[in-house]
């Protein structure tokens, strides 16, 4: 399948080993696009079309499974994902003073990236660590019994190590 | 050699074990000490998270909690010197005593031995029960034995495992599959996670028994996404367990029976919980539900017989077939045998995961285990069940637990989840936070539950929006019992339970947001009403500075006032005002 460009599936090579991991192995629709998300962050319209012709299934079937579950993002993400838990625990112990002070920080809402592509928010069900809620998970690592203050100054540090990197390059 | 243990379970690590552990690491590789290292799972005392405990070449364990980057260094330099310096590290008694109020079955290894190490589990008696299975018994005693036990499934509906085996066994099939269902979904429970995270083994262990009475050679477990410390550990205990011929063809050797488990990581829906949703999925299908009949039993996944048991009932049978049904069953009520491992979290002390006999009350698990709530406030209910159970009230605390009192109170025995609420939970709120969570996961297929939750859910946002009508709690009823009514699978039939469940005993909460416009719990946000108190205002002004729309109005050293219009009721004046001068109504 051809991108607006012409281009002819173009950067999408790197799928190649991942169909072949899986070409006789029935029921490998999830895993694929588990595994594509991973190398590409995200789930384009094209990219999910070339998965649909490789594995032989129709586009529409690809698109199906991918906005049924919350794992698959259809939307590029930011260098930094943040996970709210919405967990039950979470929500008692203020999970949405957290948001909020997300929002505040970042001016984003759930969903959204901010302008300079740094973070993304996105709620999540249960990550599991009920006994620090509320919690949030940046990039894999776990953030516990946060407070609307403590919330900010973990954005802040990410915010300064991003500006310390950016002056090292400049 | 001594040997210094870090609890590394992903909750353990997000309070900082893992920064511990390489403290650790780096101290002992540095001064080159006589020191193993190594990690273990989640022992359920999060509270006191990291935990590190130290055994000495005599064998002596010392447990240390609330541990950090710096006081590892102290307790690896000063543990074989001056100990009294650790005085303040060491776990206090009332703690350690926590762990013998418990009856540990599932949880036997967490946090006791190391869940990357398969020669642990094996010292512990691990992987004898599944050798006894195979060398000395038919698949038909071992159901038998299961019976006697009188194991109920643990993720939730507390059906009978040995008649969902039997099933499956009588199917005729030359090929059957053994299913692990680790998709844990239910908010508030993470039970699973830690026997999975802790003790992989025994999950392992529990299929090849499972699977050796059905007559399945391949095992899948589907395992969520959002648990990758739990796939790491899984793959590496599969992988060990293959190394020993545990797994693959003839496995344990001379016994002529074949098997072997591959992992499938879930995508995040809650609906796969369901049996047949949870097949769709593992075929790379939406997770969608179907009708039952057939039931997975006689056509599962691929269409062939399957059997699909949760992590902790896997974990339960090793422990049944070594020790005997008999053991087990001699544990707990007269309909509800063994134990229960429970994720206690909210407003509680000393919350964590514990495992109980069935039968203890509520109350010495809330008070006498997790010692009451957070700051003494009141305790208001108990959630179980999660989205699919209900809240159950202080005046209910007595009751035991076991399938069928739990039920008869409205909330359901569920996976484990205990969510504890004060008098500052809005139960209203709650009803409402449930709704949320079920109508954006329901997958959509019966009409009833796809539209239901969400008009269920438009009514309670009103309600909390303090835009509640007469006959909307009727109304809510009538919605409730349409969508148990007319749903096919679970999470229809029971999402409008914490519904039903507050209105049941907190009925004159949902009376207050709709005729009198007032959040007794004050956690409604739109309900509220700040006021500045004539009398202890002392205009200090900071309450106006900080107010993020400029509803505040006073001059310094004079009395401040609230523009109601303006307020958006954020509550910062209330926040920082160092004089009690701000109320909330």
């Amino acid at each position: 399948m051809n991108c607006c460009n012409g281009c002819h599936n173009q950067g999408y090579e790197k799928l190649n080993p991942v169909f072949e991991k899986y070409r006789n192995k029935p029921g490998s629709l999830i895993s694929v696009l588990q595994e594509a998300q991973e190398l590409y962050g995200y789930l384009s319209m094209e990219l999910m079309d070339y998965i649909a012709e490789n594995i032989g299934v129709k586009p529409a079937k690809v698109h199906g499974v991918a906005t049924f579950y919350t794992q698959f993002r259809l939307k590029p993400v930011g260098k930094y994902l943040i996970l709210l838990c919405q967990g039950t625990a979470c929500h008692v112990n203020g999970a949405d003073a957290v948001k909020e002070a997300i929002t505040e920080e970042l001016s984003i809402e759930e969903g959204e990236t901010t302008s300079d592509n740094l973070f993304t928010l996105n709620n999540v069900a249960c990550l599991g660590c009920c006994s620090l809620s509320p919690v949030m998970m940046i990039n894999g690592e776990t953030f516990g019994k946060l407070t609307p203050a403590k919330t900010k100054e973990i954005l802040r540090e990410f915010k300064a190590r991003e500006s310390k990197s950016a002056e090292v390059t400049a | 050699m001594m040997r210094l243990i870090v609890g590394q379970g992903s909750c353990g690590n997000a309070a900082g074990a893992n920064k511990v552990y390489a403290a650790a690491d780096q101290l002992i590789k540095q001064q080159g000490l006589d020191i193993r290292l190594e990690s273990t799972g989640c022992v359920g005392m999060c509270y006191l998270e990291p935990i590190v405990e130290v055994i000495n070449e005599a064998g002596e364990r010392s447990t240390f909690v609330r541990v950090t980057e710096a006081s590892v260094v102290d307790i690896i330099n000063n543990y074989t010197g001056d100990k009294a310096a650790l005085d303040g590290l060491s776990i206090p008694q009332e703690d350690k005593s926590i762990l013998d109020k418990q009856t540990r079955i599932a949880l036997r290894n967490c946090g006791n031995i190391n869940p990357e190490d398969i020669e642990q589990y094996i010292a512990g008696g691990g992987y004898a029960a599944i050798e006894k299975c195979l060398r000395h018994m038919t698949p038909q005693q071992v159901i038998d034995e299961l019976k006697v036990s009188s194991l109920r499934g643990r993720g939730g509906a507390g059906f009978p495992t040995w008649f969902k085996w039997d099933a499956a066994r009588k199917s005729q099939s030359n090929v059957k599959y053994m299913v692990c269902n680790a998709d844990e979904g239910d908010p508030g429970a993470f039970m699973d996670r830690s026997i999975l995270e802790g003790d992989p083994h025994s999950v392992l262990e529990g299929m090849m028994i499972g699977a050796y009475a059905i007559g399945a050679k391949e095992g899948v477990i589907y395992v969520r996404a959002e648990y990758p410390l739990a796939i790491v550990r899984l793959n590496i205990a599969i992988e060990q367990a293959r190394q020993k011929g545990f797994l693959g063809k003839d496995i344990f050797g001379g016994t002529g029976f074949d098997f072997d488990i591959r992992i499938k990581a879930g995508a995040g829906a809650f609906v796969c919980g369901e049996e047949t949703a949870l097949i769709a999925s593992l075929e790379g299908e939406r997770g969608m539900p179907r009708l039952k009949p057939p039931f997975p039993a006689q056509k599962g996944y691929w269409q062939q017989p399957t059997n699909i048991n949760n992590v902790e009932t896997f974990a339960n049978i090793p422990w049944i077939l070594d020790k005997g049904g008999d053991q087990y069953a001699a544990i707990g009520t007269e309909k509800s045998k063994g134990t229960k491992v429970f994720a206690l979290t909210g407003k509680i002390k000393k919350g964590g995961l514990v495992e109980v006999p069935m039968g203890i009350s509520l109350r010495e698990i809330i008070f006498g285990i997790g010692n009451g709530i957070v700051g003494d406030k009141q305790f208001k209910a108990v959630q179980m069940g999660g989205p699919s159970g209900g809240c159950i009230p202080a005046q209910l605390l007595d009751t035991p637990v076991d399938y069928e009192s739990i039920t008869k109170t409205g909330a359901i025995m569920g996976s484990g989840g205990m969510v504890v609420m004060d008098e500052t939970t809005c139960m209203v709120d709650m009803a409402r936070y449930f709704l949320d969570f079920t109508q954006k996961e329901s997958c959509g297929k019966c009409i009833h539950c796809r539209l239901g939750t969400k008009r269920m859910l438009e009514i309670l946002t009103r309600i909390c929006e303090g835009k509640g009508k007469d006959g909307d709690i009727a109304l809510l009823e009538d919605l409730a019992n349409k969508i148990k009514e007319g749903s096919l699978c679970g999470l229809g039939m029971t999402a409008p339970n914490p519904v039903l469940s507050t209105l049941r005993y907190f009925r004159d909460e949902y009376e207050q947001h709709i005729h009198h416009k007032k959040c007794p719990s004050k956690q409604c946000k739109s309900l509220l009403r700040y006021e500045i108190l004539k009398d202890a205002c002392t205009g200090c002004t900071l309450c106006a500075r900080k107010c993020p729309v400029g509803a505040i109005a006073g001059e310094r050293k004079a009395v401040h006032t609230i523009d109601q219009e303006k307020c958006i009721k954020c509550g910062k004046c209330f926040d920082v005002c160092n004089f009690s001068a701000v109320t909330v109504d």
